[in-house]
């Protein structure tokens, strides 16, 4: 079964978010979107300071488990349309890697259910982080 | 049978490749692994899980033919 892709490849871009804001204007029984945003940050690890993550993923099965956190989640809370978006590639620091969006009529269930989505993701989704140092070494990030 | 075993992150550094077909006698995911280990011996220091068909599966499952992969800790967000 071919699941939906969830991976773009590099950054996701502001004008990306923005849009995605956007598309929801028409979708009038909304009364509250919460957003994650996950953003590379300069780590500083004995003495040398991360520049970027290239993100890799098994692609197949991680597709697989964003679908079943997005069937949970929707199991578990009142929402109306939720998406999911994760780089692949090389993600510089300050820029996104991560964009989640859950919509609701109501603000409790957007709360709780992007906390939920978050933890499962980190948890749950095959996807690995070699971060790059300024020197050119790497190391490869564990989700803590 | 013949496996498709694909590597990722940390592994992969390990196995020099990304993705192998290996010839196994039936058995369980502990056989494959203890045969990995003795290809790749700098496997036994790596913190890794295993998929079968793109499932996590414990060391007693049973090889099926479908495809394994060994994965390092996640790192997703």
């Amino acid at each position: 079964m071919n699941y939906k892709n969830v991976f773009i490849k590099g950054a996701i871009s502001s004008e990306f978010i923005g849009n995605s804001i956007a598309k929801h204007q028409s979708k009038t029984n909304i009364g509250a979107h919460n957003i994650f945003l996950g953003q590379v940050r300069a780590d500083k690890i004995e003495g040398k300071v991360v520049a970027a993550i290239e993100y890799s993923a098994y692609e197949e099965m991680a597709n697989k488990n964003f679908h079943e956190i997005r069937e949970a989640t929707f199991e578990k809370f009142n929402l109306t349309c939720m998406h999911i978006y994760h780089s692949l590639g090389l993600v510089k620091t300050g820029e996104i890697c991560l964009f989640v969006f859950v919509s609701s009529p109501r603000r409790k269930e957007v709360f709780k259910a992007l906390e939920y989505v978050v933890e499962a993701i980190k948890a749950d989704v095959p996807v690995f982080g070699k971060e790059l140092f300024e020197d050119e070494s790497h190391q490869w990030k564990v989700n803590s | 049978m013949t496996i498709e075993i694909n590597y990722f992150g940390m592994i992969a550094e390990v196995t020099g490749c990304n993705s192998e077909r290996m010839s196994v006698s039936e058995g369980a995911i502990s056989d494959l692994k203890g045969m990995l280990v003795g290809k790749y011996p700098a496997l036994k220091n790596k913190d890794f899980r295993m998929a079968q068909n793109q499932e996590l599966v414990s060391e007693d499952t049973l090889l099926t033919g479908q495809e394994i992969a060994l994965l390092p800790p996640f790192a997703g967000g």
